[in-house]
């Protein structure tokens, strides 16, 4: 079938505050079941979603952080996260949640989702992409 | 008249952390809660601004919305007091009125 397309789905908000992070991560998973080439991309405060040890029994509502683990299962495999965005507010990779898929090309092995990128590389990937879906 | 300043977005995405500690007098608070908790974290953009401001205002946070977030306290400004809800009520009590920057 030729009628797969590449989705980007640009995450720029913190999670909890508004709903935008909850709902991407909604559309990011019917793409995905539909089979499509799905690659999400955390920019701006979107970084703030994928941060590790989120713990909302405080707030009495849902942790949806640990769905971001799970996407590897759905065979979304690309995840980038903006270099300059991680910067400006202190934060490194190791401060993220630590995302993995399994490559059926290399035996099952297991490898790191999480790819971090310049906002020029960035560019490059969303002008690559058949549709950008931003949240 | 000390006045509580609240703020609940993040200073990436709105002025609004910017705009409260430009209004906060000597011995006022401000409050971050919501969004407004990562104003509270070290080494962001925003960090050297609420430093600066801490030797005239007084900076809390409240923890369930820090913990939400995944942010530990030892990631926050020194300085910055963690307070529960309680703390939060107790605050609005303790000054003469509530500024909210939103």
């Amino acid at each position: 079938m030729s009628d797969i397309k590449n989705f980007l789905y640009l995450n720029r908000r913190a999670p909890y505050g508004t709903v935008y992070a909850w709902e991407s991560l909604e559309v990011v998973l019917i793409g995905a079941a539909f089979e499509q080439d799905v690659s999400l991309a955390f920019v701006d405060d979107g970084v703030y979603q994928i941060m590790k040890g989120q713990d909302t029994s405080g707030l009495g509502i849902k942790n949806f952080s640990p769905t971001y683990s799970a996407l590897g299962d759905y065979d979304v495999q690309k995840i980038y996260v903006e270099k300059e965005s991680l910067d400006a507010r202190g934060l490194t990779v190791e401060d993220l949640l630590d995302l993995k898929y399994e490559d059926e090309d290399d035996d099952w092995a297991e490898k790191d989702s999480i790819k971090v990128v310049s906002a020029e590389e960035l560019a490059k990937l969303m002008d690559e992409s058949d549709v950008v879906l931003s949240f | 008249m000390p006045i509580l300043h609240t703020v609940n977005k993040s200073p990436f995405e709105r002025d609004s952390l910017d705009s409260a500690i430009r209004h906060a007098l000597k011995g006022s608070s401000v409050m971050l809660y919501e969004d407004g908790v990562y104003g509270a974290m070290k080494g962001t953009a925003f960090a050297d601004k609420v430093s600066g401001a801490m030797k005239d205002v007084s900076f809390y946070v409240l923890g369930p919305d820090l913990k939400a977030r995944g942010i530990d306290e030892s990631k926050l400004i020194d300085g910055v007091k963690v307070v529960d809800y309680s703390g939060f009520v107790q605050l609005t009590v303790d000054n003469d009125k509530v500024s909210a920057w939103t």
